[in-house]
């Protein structure tokens, strides 16, 4: 007898609301989580005593509000402590920028520089609502593409078309190009090209001059087309997101294990019939959906054996090189960054003097060494939420770019010394930072693929450019969440539309899992 | 391995022999070795298969050592055919396929034991095998320059054999292979062939590769043996009804246009595809081809009158074309005109009105007709000398 109509790999956030959905719609669904917690990626962890921080994710850039409508997240738990933050470019002689919404100010600034942000922000929200449009839809197959294909191609075509003449052509002329080029055009203020080049390359093995940056820069903005103007900090950290998701999930019906690893997923002649969970135990289910990363779903869970060659060879094939790391501190007092005042420390802080840096602090990632003078963003959450710190001290949670998870000399050897290289770099924006550490933590890649269980420490799960975009992500085959293992979907960042605590891929797996076992 | 820029066609460890007897000095590239296409006369050559024995240098058909404690699993993903009772010692004719269900090319799997096999191809494979090997603990050897090969076809073959000292050889079955010393090595000789005749294929190092063409022509001497090129091997193939990669069909991965490739139901395969078997490459694109139907069917056919319809159009009695013939020529044994043909469903079963388009130049002018041909379902020559075991002495 079956007991469950899915089961669903991972309660990261995708998973969680994979299975919420698919028990909305009536399905009996386990969630089996390796961790002791849920949360995936998307975690609250005590690193030192007293002081908690979000373990990897650390912002809510781009969450679908319909999501948190459809599942009542409010009422499950999910508060901001602080929303539309604004960024602020630091500078270490204090003449910093500051971003909200589509306004930046800041000492010797041009008004050029400052009307053409204005213009330049615009746009970009209506390309981001465009974005969220394609984000929130099963991408189209172009081939064996059936009538719903047609229709969401139509649908595209129609609204870059309702883009009007000036910028549809700008957003032909610019969407696969680089952010590099593109900044360089419309601003002459280095410091405000360098922390807006930081949203292209966040989470990327790519620097400014790369391809694809401007979609990346999109998809960072996504929430602008949401309606939000800016990343919000959950009170509770990242954690009381999956929290509340989980919460709406059990609300539905869901079955949730924690330190239930899943080893193997069962084939049977091409189709699903089950996992295998580590402690041996066979659950039979006809679905399965994974919202673990392609190359772990289908080369460790279902492995390349039952599947076919060109498949196995264009999943092995997938781009997913993480290039990201944390650090974590936990601190006995506010820190003072230069020229900020203290009711700005909680905004997103981002170190990226100029482009040039930006390029520069990619360059060794590609030859498997990290940046000797990285770019940053910081959040500070403890400014906005009490909970997480003891009263009087902070937290600094920061995202490091760039550390290859190939590092030539090992990462073993190299933390210490990437750690002295991060805190050097911080300690020009904020000089007496190394005085105020009460404790520390750094996440390479490598510590991020193991303790989030995503190979190569990608937090996108796959690179997100152009090639793996849309009707291509994660690759042929398993483009529409379904794979070439019947029952077997994708949930998770490497399907569509992708990474960031968005939850829209796992909404769309949900809506096509129901679509197709009805017809099948 | 062969430098790119070292010499452009290298020989084959026979070619010193081969080159002597090449009288008429008639030489073909043939996977970047120098082969013969005909030694002395072709009608000849071709007799010799058929009524006593002929010897062909194979060495350049590609070979691929598989080996390792997945070999058995790996082939059986590789292949469409249900290869888990191929016991040590068999030969197993396979075809391979895409994710698409699309013939990637045909070639027999040599078993050695559950760790070691051979496959032998018309084309080169690593690129496609070393994908398929992902999550396989298996290796894959390119030996083709590390064999020397002989096809030795004809009814006197066994006979000859016998007289080498090869003992017992009558008694080894079709698809099946064994090995005897040799020259101080070894010799591996399998039942198997391309001419659709009674034959063995031999496997040797190279260089006992003299040693053996010379031992066999001496013990054939008074069994009629004469080296035969590949004018006589393609004859005495269409007789034998085998289809042959980059003639018969396009390799998948060599197709520009991805409908110009066929499936295996396409190329009159579908015998090798066994839906069954739980797992392998191609197998969903398959099962669909299956239940929805094949775009194409294989024919062989007989072609009234007696011009060869090399590449002709196919046309059904209302005159439109509905094929093309792959491969065509006139077979001696059997007295008629043969063609391959693939032909766009539904036409091609035996009762089918089909007419040939045949264009022929006799002393500077064109002529054409429209032949009647044929649809024949089994192989035009198949004898039964070819299948008898004990072999049959001449």
């Amino acid at each position: 007898m079956t007991e469950y109509d899915a089961v669903v790999i991972g309660a990261g956030h995708n998973g969680l609301v994979c299975a919420a959905y698919l028990a909305k719609k009536g399905r009996r669904v386990l969630i089996a989580e390796a961790a002791e917690i849920v949360g995936g990626a998307s975690i609250t962890r005590e690193f030192a005593a007293g002081y908690s921080v979000s373990a990897c994710a650390h912002l809510l850039y781009q969450f679908h509000p319909g999501i948190a409508r459809d599942l009542e997240l409010e009422k499950h738990g999910l508060e901001l402590a602080s929303d539309d933050l604004a960024t602020i470019a630091l500078a270490s002689d204090g003449h910093y920028r500051r971003f909200s919404g589509s306004v930046v100010t800041g000492n010797g600034l041009t008004q050029k520089d400052i009307s053409g942000f204005a213009a330049f922000h615009e746009q970009m929200t209506r390309y981001a609502k465009l974005l969220a449009k394609v984000a929130g839809r099963r991408p189209p197959k172009l081939i064996e593409s059936d009538w719903h294909d047609k229709l969401n191609l139509a649908k595209i075509g129609l609204d870059i078309r309702r883009l009007g003449r000036d910028d549809m052509r700008e957003l032909l002329r610019i969407g696969a190009i680089n952010l590099f080029d593109v900044l360089n055009e419309k601003f002459t203020d280095e410091l405000l090209k360098g922390a807006l080049s930081v949203d292209g390359v966040l989470g990327a093995h790519m620097g400014p001059r790369s391809p694809n940056t401007v979609l990346a820069y999109l998809y960072r903005h996504l929430g602008d087309g949401f309606g939000t103007s800016g990343p919000a900090i959950p009170r509770g950290g990242m954690g009381s997101v999956t929290m509340a998701l989980a919460a709406a999930a059990r609300a539905e019906g869901v079955e949730i294990r924690n330190r239930t690893p899943v080893t193997k997923i069962l084939c049977s002649a091409g189709r699903t019939t089950g996992v295998k969970l580590g402690s041996g135990e066979t659950v039979e289910a006809g679905l399965v959906v994974s919202n673990a990363d392609p190359k772990t779903t289908f080369e460790t869970l279902v492995g390349f054996p039952e599947l076919e060659a060109g498949f196995s060879r264009r999943v092995h094939n997938i781009r997913a090189r993480g290039t990201t790391a944390k650090l974590h501190l936990a601190l006995d007092g506010m820190p003072e960054f230069t020229g900020i005042d203290a009711i700005d420390s909680g905004a997103r802080l981002v170190v990226a003097p100029d482009l040039a840096y930006v390029e520069r602090a990619f360059d060794p990632a590609k030859y498997g060494e990290f940046s000797p003078a990285p770019i940053m963003e910081i959040t500070i959450p403890s400014v906005h939420d009490e909970t997480l710190a003891p009263a009087g001290k902070h937290v600094l949670s920061a995202v490091v770019q760039f550390a290859p998870y190939e590092l030539k000399a090992g990462w073993d050897a190299s933390k210490k010394s990437f750690e002295n290289t991060i805190l050097a770099t911080l300690s020009q924006y904020a000089p007496g930072i190394r005085d105020q550490i009460v404790a520390s933590e750094v996440l390479t890649p490598w510590d991020i693929e193991q303790q989030f269980r995503i190979r190569g420490g990608h937090w996108h799960h796959c690179e997100f450019s152009l090639d793996q975009f849309m009707m291509m992500r994660p690759a042929f085959g398993a483009t529409q969440y379904y794979t070439p293992i019947d029952g077997l979907y994708l949930c998770g960042a490497g399907a569509h539309p992708g990474g960031g605590v968005m939850g829209l891929a796992g909404r769309n797996a949900a809506n096509e899992i129901v679509k197709r076992e009805k017809t099948t | 391995m062969i430098a790119h820029d070292e010499r452009r066609v290298i020989e084959t460890p026979f070619h010193s022999r081969v080159q002597a007897a090449c009288a008429l000095n008639e030489w073909e590239e043939w996977k970047g070795y120098t082969t013969v296409t005909a030694f002395t006369d072709v009608a000849l050559e071709y007799f010799a298969i058929r009524n006593s024995c002929g010897i062909f240098d194979l060495t350049p058909m590609i070979k691929y050592r598989i080996t390792g404690p997945d070999a058995g699993a790996y082939l059986s993903r590789l292949v469409t055919r249900n290869i888990s009772k191929q016991s040590s010692g068999q030969v197993m004719y396979c075809c391979w396929c895409n994710d698409a269900g699309q013939v990637l090319d045909d070639g027999t799997l040599f078993k050695f034991d559950d760790n070691t096999y051979r496959i032998c191809s018309q084309e080169r494979h690593m690129d496609w095998f070393g994908a398929s090997a992902m999550g396989f603990n298996v290796q894959i050897e390119d030996e083709t320059d590390q064999v020397a090969a002989l096809a030795f076809q004809g009814p006197t073959s066994c006979a000859v054999l016998k007289q080498m000292g090869f003992q017992d050889i009558e008694n080894l079955k079709p698809y099946r292979f064994t090995s005897f010393p040799f020259d101080g090595q070894e010799l591996m000789i399998s039942r198997t062939g391309f001419t659709g005749d009674l034959g063995y294929e031999l496997w040797c190092d190279p260089e006992q590769a003299e040693t053996l063409w010379d031992a066999l022509m001496e013990a054939g001497r008074n069994y009629g043996i004469r080296p035969f090129g590949a004018a006589a091997l393609g004859m005495a193939r269409i007789e034998a009804g085998f289809i042959q990669a980059g003639v018969d069909f396009m390799p998948a991965l060599d197709v520009v246009r991805s409908e110009r490739c066929r499936s295996p139901y396409e190329i009159g395969l579908g015998w090798l595809v066994h839906l069954k078997k739980p797992n392998f490459n191609g197998r969903k694109a398959l099962i669909a081809e299956k239940e929805k139907g094949s775009r194409y069917r294989f024919v062989k056919l007989i072609v009234e009158g007696n011009k060869p319809a090399e590449h002709a159009f196919v046309y059904n009695r209302r005159n439109q074309a509905i094929g093309t013939v792959t491969t065509a020529g006139w077979s001696p044994t059997t007295k008629s005109n043969l063609a391959f043909a693939s032909l766009e469903m539904p036409w091609g079963l035996e009762d089918d009105e089909l007419f040939v388009e045949i264009y022929y130049i006799r002393e500077l002018k064109w002529t054409r007709v429209m032949e009647r041909c044929h649809v024949v379902k089994d192989a035009f020559f198949d004898p039964e000398r070819r299948h008898a075991t004990p072999a049959w002495d001449f």
